[in-house]
């Protein structure tokens, strides 16, 4: 097949966005279009690419750069099922959002270089996606690092907003430092970087440290795919701009963690310690942040901690062997959650505020966005998991593979023994899986009912939590219709994807041909705890509203439910505050002392280099008196001294 | 007669008009000291043009022109000295000082007392 | 230097003693004595005007001693230009500056030790030098060395071009000096006119030189 189309679809968007920075300042006007052209010609090129691959069938090609006297690097090419789905996810969600963008951001002065910034974004995740080469892949992982500081630091006046695109960075790139390491070891072991080498040597057994290996690169992933515990970044990123959410948790960013284990599992399934601990992390961190999205007020927190426990059922099924598991509800929950990440935003732009209990106060809010109210309604069942929607399917197939593992027979494929995997993991993440599930109904059904159905009782508070974005829409009007059609097509996928995994020969087929069909007993076991959450959730809500119907105060329902846990689980259980305890006080703390060294030791030397020569200099300066006598008195002085020296040396 | 006499005569009344340029307080008496030094120069040159018998008689007539340009020395001088008059009303050498840096320092201390 | 005595060729053997002067040299020590006496007294007197005429001793002694040393043009030149012109400018210079009449007590400065120290340093140094140097140098003074004619011939002969530029050197000293002490105000023509002045302003002030 044709090289150019799979190598154009990285390509362009880098190259949009290297012109929309150069002509963004001058040429407005151009922005929108260098924004949205070569995201959706590189959607398009990667839809075309996927047909033309068809199922089965890997592509690879490769050109090798300098030769590096180590294990090479190449500029590779990888394409397989995997990469082609994701990477037409990645094509749908990233044109999506700039087509959102374009209305959404409409009166930013800073939008060309936001649109350029989105651009290179999605160009670094293409990159990750078909890269064939461990090097290469981490440097599109790297510019992703820096493109998510950028655009959540995008409204850099506020405070939070800064100390959220920071904290990104930092998190992200303390687990980017052991990954770092862990590819090094990777590469040395299998003596290349090149993927398909890697793992044909992992496959022969020629990997000399492979828990070592699976427990750096872990530490990569569970930074950018925001798992415990260095998931504290991903609620924070919620100050950027709200397509920029959709883009990080839907389809960037965060599925490249996921990917790159998709990618690399045959080497995770030599290590079972490693799958022991990505099974443990996983059950943490979907359980914990379940918790934390129960207690929160904040619709793009809810959101946010939604996605951290939606990335934990991937890392589950990871940990249980199965990738196609894993990818496949990658796939669904990338559409269903950037539809509602872009809903969220319709829904913020209309109410003017994050905050769901001041939504909740707001008369007819439901009427006002009647697209954000139904496309929103879609996006949250898919997250629950109710059939036959999207996340249903894909939930089902993690619990599935979670229950194989724990019974010992892992659906690993042909890519390793079953026996590879533990079976505490599966158990482990069988169970915390089925917790969520219940969990991930309660919220949702709370966000949904406190958002859109609650009795206004009285006109929106003048104090409620503002949002932070600056273009705020007349509520006079309509959404722009930008905002509006992109959330249907982002529907149709959250509704109809999982009927794909239905029939062995159609996604299977293009993953590694495992069918993708829900067993039995999870079926019933996870539809049953989100039916329950989803009673338990209307109950409490119930209870709440006949509260604040007697005249007492409305509660959430959220309080309801958790109890004594509610205050915790609002704050992410305290992780943030051990951090700040555990890391950033002793390194602040460092820094002053850097600081008082460096004002009070160090610049004392410069000060005296710069004092001594001028306490010099002022000496110096009492023998220019003006008088011409005290001059000429030296001069002759020193030609005396001068005849005496020569005639005595002569 | 022995050059040495003329020789230590001219170095003595060098070295009286060495003392007078540098320890005289009025520019006149200042010039009248460099009339000295001249004289000593001139005192040598005469001394060593009869010794060397030479036949161009270098010495002396470099003697007759140092005593020219020491006449329009000393007239310059003195112009110079009663324009410095007329500005500063003083004579005094050791009062022209404007080329000093005394008073400069003194400043800049008070300026970096103030800005520090 | 040992060289430059050779080729002198009159160097001779120690016959003159120091011991046993000749005339000249008697007569020419005394006027060294009288000429060194005046220059110190010259520079070291507190009254200024003593100062000057004293340097008239000095410059008059010199003079002798160029007679002495068979310079005859050069001790009348002396004499002429010397005791004629300079000390008569000097003195000039030192009433126009309004020098005090009688001691001063702000004749020297107070760089005067550091003055005598040079000057005892210089003397020391270059006695011992000269003396070192010339202690057996004889000077034959037999023959005119110095007569007008003989120096009105090589100056005309052998000297012209430095002459010459010796008249422009004068001429540029005396434009200069011209300029300099003339006052600012372009001397006579900028001050108003006296009968003017009498009529226009009865006050006196404007006639004050413009100083300061």
């Amino acid at each position: 097949m044709n090289l150019a189309l799979p190598i154009l679809v990285p390509v362009l968007p880098a190259l949009g966005a290297a012109a929309g920075l150069a002509t963004g300042r001058r040429y407005p006007g151009l922005a929108r279009p260098l924004a949205v052209l070569p995201v959706a010609v590189s959607a398009v090129l990667a839809l075309v690419t996927a047909l033309q691959l068809g199922t089965g069938t890997t592509l690879d090609a490769a050109t090798r750069l300098a030769p590096t006297g180590g294990p090479e690097i190449s500029l590779a090419l990888h394409l397989d099922g995997f990469s082609s789905l994701i990477s037409v996810l990645v094509g749908l969600v990233a044109t999506c959002v700039q087509v959102y963008s374009t209305a959404y951001l409409k009166d930013d002065p800073r939008y060309p270089s936001y649109a350029a910034l989105v651009s290179l974004f999605t160009a670094a995740m293409f990159l990750v996606v078909y890269s064939g080469d461990l090097i290469v892949l981490l440097v599109g992982w790297e510019v992703m690092g820096i493109c998510s500081y950028f655009l959540i630091g995008h409204h850099w006046e506020g405070a939070d907003a800064r100390a959220a695109s920071l904290k990104a960075f930092l998190v992200t790139k303390l687990g980017d430092v052991p990954f770092l390491f862990g590819l090094f070891l990777l590469g040395a072991d299998a003596g290349s970087f090149r993927i398909t080498e890697v793992l044909h040597t992992a496959a022969t057994g020629g990997l000399q440290h492979p828990t070592l290996i699976a427990l750096l690169l872990l530490a990569g992933v569970a930074g950018k795919s925001a798992q415990f515990p260095l998931h504290t970044w991903l609620p924070d990123a919620m100050a950027g701009p709200t397509p920029v959410s959709a883009l990080i948790h839907a389809a960037t960013m965060v599925a490249a963690g996921i990917y790159l284990v998709a990618r690399l599992l045959p080497v995770f399934l030599l290590s079972s310690a490693a799958l022991l601990v990505l099974a443990v992390m996983a059950a943490v961190t979907m359980v914990g942040s379940a918790l934390c999205a129960l207690a929160q007020d904040d619709l793009k927190r809810v959101l946010a901690y939604s996605t951290v426990g939606q990335l934990g059922y991937m890392a589950g099924a990871l940990a249980s062997g199965d990738r196609q598991a894993a990818v496949f509800h990658l796939v669904a929950h990338g559409a269903f959650k950037a539809l509602l990440f872009l809903t969220a935003g319709v829904v913020i732009h209309a109410a003017h505020t994050n905050s769901i209990s001041a939504m909740s106060r707001i008369d007819g809010l439901r009427r006002r966005v009647p697209d954000a109210y139904w496309t929103m309604g879609i996006g949250l069942v898919a997250l629950v998991g109710l059939p036959p929607f999207a996340g249903f399917f894909s939930k089902e197939s993690v619990l599935t593979a979670a229950e194989h593992a724990a019974h010992g027979e892992a659906l690993t494929g042909h890519l390793g023994p079953a026996s590879a995997v533990p079976a505490a993991a599966g158990w482990t993440v069988l169970v915390a899986g089925l917790v969520t599930a219940l969990l991930t109904a309660a919220y949702a059904t709370r966000l949904w009912l406190v958002a859109f159905h609650a009795k206004p009782v009285a006109p929106a508070d003048a104090d409620a939590p503002y949002s932070p974005e600056v273009d705020e829409a007349d509520p006079a009007h309509d959404e722009p219709a930008a905002m509006r059609w992109t959330l249907w097509v982002l529907a149709v996928p959250s509704m109809g994807f999982g009927l794909l995994g239905l029939r062995s020969e159609w996604l299977p087929r293009l993953l590694d041909g495992a069918p993708l069909r829900p067993g039995l007993e999870t079926v019933v076991l996870g539809t049953g705890a989100a039916l329950a959450g989803i009673v338990i959730a209307y109950a409490a809500w119930r209870a709440a509203s006949a509260r604040a119907a007697d005249g007492q105060p409305a509660t959430d329902p959220g309080r309801l439910l958790l109890g004594p846990l509610h205050g915790p689980a609002q704050h992410g259980f305290g992780v943030d505050r051990l951090y700040s305890a555990l890391f950033v006080r002793p390194t602040a703390a460092a820094a002053k002392l850097v600081r008082f060294l460096d004002r009070a030791v160090v610049e004392t030397y410069v000060r005296g280099a710069g004092a001594a020569p001028g306490w010099i200099g002022r000496a110096v300066r009492f023998a220019q008196t003006g008088n011409a006598q005290g001059y000429l008195s030296a001069l002759l002085a020193g030609a005396v001294l001068l005849a005496v020296l020569v005639a005595v040396g002569s | 007669m022995h050059l040495a006499y003329p020789a230590v005569l001219a170095v003595l009344l060098f070295s009286v008009g060495v003392y007078g340029v540098l320890a005289r307080r009025n520019v006149i008496l200042v010039l009248m000291s460099v009339e000295l030094m001249l004289n000593a120069v001139n005192l040598n040159l005469v001394a060593f043009d009869v010794w060397l018998r030479d036949a161009l008689h270098a010495g002396q007539a470099l003697t007759l022109f140092t005593i020219t340009i020491a006449a329009a020395e000393i007239g310059l001088g003195l112009a110079i000295v009663l324009l410095v008059y007329r500005t500063r009303r003083t004579a005094a050498v050791d009062e022209v000082t404007a080329l000093g840096d005394r008073h400069e320092a003194a400043d800049d201390h008070a300026k970096e007392q103030a800005a520090a | 230097m040992s060289t430059l005595l050779a080729a002198a060729g009159s160097l001779e053997p120690a016959a003159r003693s120091y011991l046993s002067p000749t005339g000249q040299e008697i007569v020419f020590l005394l006027v060294g004595v009288l000429v060194l006496g005046a220059a110190v007294v010259s520079v070291t007197t507190r009254q200024l005007v003593h100062a000057a005429l004293w340097l008239v001793v000095a410059l008059g002694g010199l003079a002798v001693e160029f007679l002495l040393l068979t310079a005859e043009f050069v001790a009348w030149v002396q004499v002429l230009v010397y005791l004629g012109s300079v000390v008569v400018l000097v003195l000039f210079g030192l009433m126009l500056t309004r020098a005090p009449i009688g001691r001063s007590p702000e004749a020297d400065s107070g760089n005067r030790p550091a003055a005598l120290a040079v000057g005892a340093a210089s003397a020391a140094t270059l006695v011992t030098l000269v003396v070192d140097a010339f202690r057996s140098s004889w000077i034959d003074l037999s023959g005119a060395a110095g007569t007008t004619r003989l120096t009105g011939e090589y100056l005309f002969s052998h000297w012209v071009l430095p002459f010459e530029a010796l008249s422009v050197l004068l001429l540029a000293a005396l434009v200069g000096a011209i300029v300099l002490s003339r006052s600012k105000d372009g001397g006579t023509d900028a001050r108003p006119r006296a009968g003017k002045l009498r009529t226009g302003r009865p006050s006196a002030a404007p006639t004050k030189p413009k100083e300061r």
